[in-house]
This record gives C-alpha cells, structure tokens and sequence, in this order.
C-alpha cells in the first residue's frame, strides 16, 4: 500500500482504536473481534461487569473513550483465560484487559478505590522492595499458622466487608511481606526502571 | 525409577520459614519418592502472578520473568524449568512464548536485563509438575508405586483455572480436563468424574479485593463436590487450595451453609499413597483435617 493510502485510511479510523494500538498490551487484536459474544458469557464475574468484553470491544471501535477507560469493569478480570482458549479469533483477551485496566491506571482514569486496582498496587510496590512476595503470607495456603492468618481471619469475621477488608488486608499485607528477598535486589530495580523506561519512550501520545 | 532432574522456579510458596507450607513439603516428600531432583533456580524473584498487571505493565512484567529464565539457563543448563505454583508458570511460560514471538520486546528484554548483568537466550521448556507426572513420568508408572491405595476415599479433583488455561496438559480438554481424575484413579481412590466444578474459576486474587463475589463462587466450587458425594477436594493449585479452603467458615456464615470439606494437593494424595507419614505428607498443615487420608497414612 503506498504512504498516501495508508495516511488516507488512518484518517478515518477512530483514533480511541488507534490509541489502543499503539499504547494498550495486545491491542492491535482489537479489531480482530467479530462480535460472537463468547468471552462475555465466559467471565465467571460476568453478571458484574457493566460492559462484557465483547462490549469493550465495540465500545472501542465506536471511540468511547471516556466510558472504556473509566469502566470498573475490566477490573473484574479474574485472568481465568476462559475466553482466550474459547474466542473463535483467538484474541488474548484477558491480556487487553489487563492492558486497558493498566493503561486506564497510568492516564488517572481507574475509577477510584477500585479494590482490586489497590490490591495490586500493594501487590507490586511489596514486590519491588524485595524482589519477592511473601505469597504464603500473603495469600498461599498455611500463612494461617501464625499471625497473619488471624489478621485476615479478624477482618473477615468484619460482616462490613469492601474498603475495610481492604484496609485491613492493606495492613497485614505490608506488616507481614518481606524477610526473604532478592539478593541482587539492586540489579531487580535497575532492570525494571530500564524496562519501564524503555516501555515509556514507546507509548504515543494521544488526547 | 530413573533420576530426573529439573531446574525449580519455586515461587513464593517454598520460602524459608514456610515449612509448615503443605504444598512445598509434600512436594519435596513426593518428588523423593519419584526420584526427582529440583535444582532450585539461584536468586530467583517474584513474577508479579496474574496481579502485578495493574502496577507494572507489560515490558516489566515479562522482563521480570526473564530474569529468572536467564538465571536458570546460566546456573541451571539445560535443564527444563519447573514450577509447581499455577500462576508461577503460567507467567513464566507466558513470557518465554511471548518473547520468542516479538522479536523486538525480546531485544528490549535483554536490554534491561543487562541493568542485572543477565542475558536471555529463551530456549528453556517451562514446565509445571503437573506435566512432569503425567507426561515425563506417566501414570502407569506412578499407579506401579502405590504401596497403600487410597481405598474408600471419593476425591473431587478441582483443576482450576490456570494449571488449565490457556496452556494446560498436552492432549487434555480445557472444559474437561481428565488427567487429574485420571491421577485420583491411580492412586487408589474414587474419582468423582462428574464434578461439575473441576475447572470453574475462584476469583484467584479477587478473593482477596472482591472477596463477596468470589465467595459466592467459591460457595459452588464446593456445593458441587458435595453434591458429587466427594471426602474431600484435590487440586494442583496452591490458590485454589488456600481459596477454597480457608473461607468456608465465612461461606457459611454468609451462605447459612454447613461446608466442612478437606481440600489437599494432588502431591499429598502420591506422598500418603507411596506409604508416607501424614506429617511428611503436610497433613498437619490443613486447616479441615483430612481424616480418611490420615487414617491411611498411620495403617
Ligand atoms: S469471543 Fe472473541 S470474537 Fe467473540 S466477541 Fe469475544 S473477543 Fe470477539
Ligand atoms: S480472563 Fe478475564 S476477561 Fe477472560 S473470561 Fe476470565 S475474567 Fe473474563
Ligand atoms: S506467582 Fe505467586 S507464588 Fe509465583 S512467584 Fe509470583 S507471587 Fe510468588
Ligand atoms: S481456580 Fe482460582 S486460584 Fe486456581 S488458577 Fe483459577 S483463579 Fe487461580
């Protein structure tokens, strides 16, 4: 196709699936979506997503850009990967969630207090300092065995689950990570200030 | 039974002062008894699991699972890699194939990799211990050991999501998987082969942020292995397990349900079957005893 063809095409695309993309992890699969509605029955939160993958899809091909990025919804995403061995077009789904969810993140647009954005901001920032996660602690079988079983215990026994949960387990989470880590933690960091850097350089700009 | 030898990814389910960890000390009693050797990778870090996304993006995520493959292809050679938690392989495996797609992430990979002195070469099969039983080892094999079968025991084998999807065991049905059923079987015990549930998701770490959705689907994973007649739950996944375990008193209290269900590793399932100890089985480590496998452990 020559230049002029390409520019022309690019001018009457929807610049929402443009950015998409250029800046979202898989995106470029987008359009590759045919619509069939198997991923938006596949979601074991289904019934909380206001706008089913599928949905997104379309949503983005028709440019809300506001109404995807702001939406709650992909924060659902269990990453049980039901959709992606079942899409007809093998779209990996689960990862443009992820990336939407992300992308949504870095803009300021994730809806605020998203719980499960929280949790892995926890998640991470823990895991940066370390280079590990103390998961058994956190989340893996037999933490239960000493104080930070009781912890999450407690807040469970809390029937106001939601942001206190959170609150609770934002506490545990940060008194119990660490003691084992990385011993090259110095090299994990510059490694992944590296990556992101290089990750940054390659994002376009777009509003 | 011939030696075999693995480089181990062990996750975070294996560290120090996690001895009282189940799935980590019925693996290790496990693979003694199949003559596996783990080599653990040296310096290994955290891949982030399927959670890290929402802080770290793509480049970040796979160079962290990057740095672990280099360090097994430079300390470990040629050895393949193992994991036995779901979501330790899935994103090591994830990256290995997504870096040998994209040739320019690749380059970028081992470009930050060089901040940590580490170099990728990417030729390493991902394994998880699922694969090394049933593909490398084989269940006429594993069935040939049993000194003590798991006579009189009915198991719902609880797959799960991500030890299934999206690469899962070669030849298996991602709807219908067979293998841990099939597993169940060699061992002795009952397999509950109509439960429903056996690849119906948890909520994974939305147990932990959305934790009243979750339950309610956890409160199926577990209605169904009742329904199935099951003694107990067995599952490869150390979420699931820790998931559908540890909430069913709240479960109950939400639900006005009456769950008590024992739910193990298919690694103390081959321990206590291959004639071990409940305590080098990790049976002490259950939050819901698991009588009728300990009753077979102490004969
Ligand atoms: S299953 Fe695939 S093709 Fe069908 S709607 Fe979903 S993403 Fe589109
Ligand atoms: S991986 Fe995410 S998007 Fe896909 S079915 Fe599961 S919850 Fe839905
Ligand atoms: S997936 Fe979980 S267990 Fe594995 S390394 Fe990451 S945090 Fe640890
Ligand atoms: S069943 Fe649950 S813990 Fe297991 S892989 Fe799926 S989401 Fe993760």
């Amino acid at each position: 196709m020559s230049e002029t063809n390409k520019a022309m095409i690019e001018q009457y695309r929807n610049s929402f699936l443009s950015e998409v993309e250029a800046n979202v992890e898989e995106g470029e699969w987008v359009k590759m979506c045919m619509q069939c509605g198997v991923c938006s029955g596949s979601c074991p939160l289904g019934k909380h997503w206001a706008h089913p993958p599928q949905e997104i899809f379309m949503m983005i091909r028709a440019g809300k850009r506001d109404e995807v990025l702001t939406s709650d919804s992909m924060w659902m995403c269990t990453s049980c990967y039901n959709c992606v061995v079942r899409c007809p077009r093998q779209l990996p789904i689960t990862h443009i969630m992820h990336g939407l969810a992300t992308y949504a993140k870095k803009l300021g647009l994730a809806p605020k207090n998203q719980p499960t954005a929280r949790f892995a901001e926890i998640f991470w920032n823990n895991m940066m300092k370390k280079g590990r996660v103390n998961e058994l602690k956190l989340g893996l079988s037999l933490y239960f065995k000493d104080g930070f079983g009781a912890g999450i215990k407690e807040s469970l026994r809390n029937k106001d689950l939601g942001m206190k949960m959170m609150k609770a387990k934002r506490m545990a989470a940060s008194e119990f990570f660490g003691g084992h880590g990385v011993k090259d933690i110095g090299g994990v960091q510059k490694m992944i200030q590296k990556a992101q850097e290089i990750e940054d350089a390659r994002m376009k700009k777009f509003d | 039974m011939a030696k075999r030898e693995y480089s181990y990814y062990p996750g975070c389910s294996s560290q120090k002062g996690a001895s009282s960890s189940n799935l980590m000390k019925s693996v290790d009693t496990m693979c003694e008894e199949l003559d596996i050797q783990l080599n653990e990778i040296p310096d290994w870090n955290c891949c982030s699991a399927s959670i890290g996304y929402a802080s770290g993006s793509e480049l970040p995520r796979l160079t962290l699972s990057a740095r672990n493959i280099a360090l097994s292809e430079e300390h470990n050679k040629n050895q393949e890699i193992v994991a036995t938690c779901a979501a330790c392989w899935l994103a090591t495996k994830e990256a290995a194939e997504r870096l040998k797609e994209d040739e320019s992430m690749f380059a970028e990979a081992n470009q930050a990799l060089a901040e940590a002195g580490l170099k990728l070469q990417n030729n390493t099969p991902i394994k998880h211990m699922a694969e090394v039983i049933i593909e490398d080892i084989g269940l006429e094999q594993i069935r040939a050991g049993v000194k003590k079968p798991l006579e009189g025991i009915k198991i719902a084998g609880y797959v799960g999501c991500q030890t299934n999807r999206p690469f899962g065991i070669a030849g298996e049905s991602f709807e219908n998987p067979m293998y841990l059923d099939n597993l169940v079987g060699s061992l002795g015990a009952d397999a509950c082969t109509t439960y429903e549930k056996k690849v119906q998701c948890c909520g994974g770490a939305l147990a932990f942020s959305e934790p009243e959705k979750s339950q309610e689907m956890i409160k199926g994973i577990i209605e169904a292995a009742y329904d199935n007649e099951a003694d107990m739950i067995a599952t490869p996944c150390p979420l699931c397990q820790a998931n559908v375990e540890i909430y069913q008193d709240q479960i109950n209290e939400r639900f006005g349900t009456k769950f008590n269900i024992p739910v193990v590793y298919y690694s103390q399932l081959i321990s206590v079957a291959y004639g071990r100890s409940a305590s080098d089985a990790a049976l002490d480590g259950q939050l819901i005893a698991a009588k009728k496998l300990e009753d077979i452990a102490s004969k």
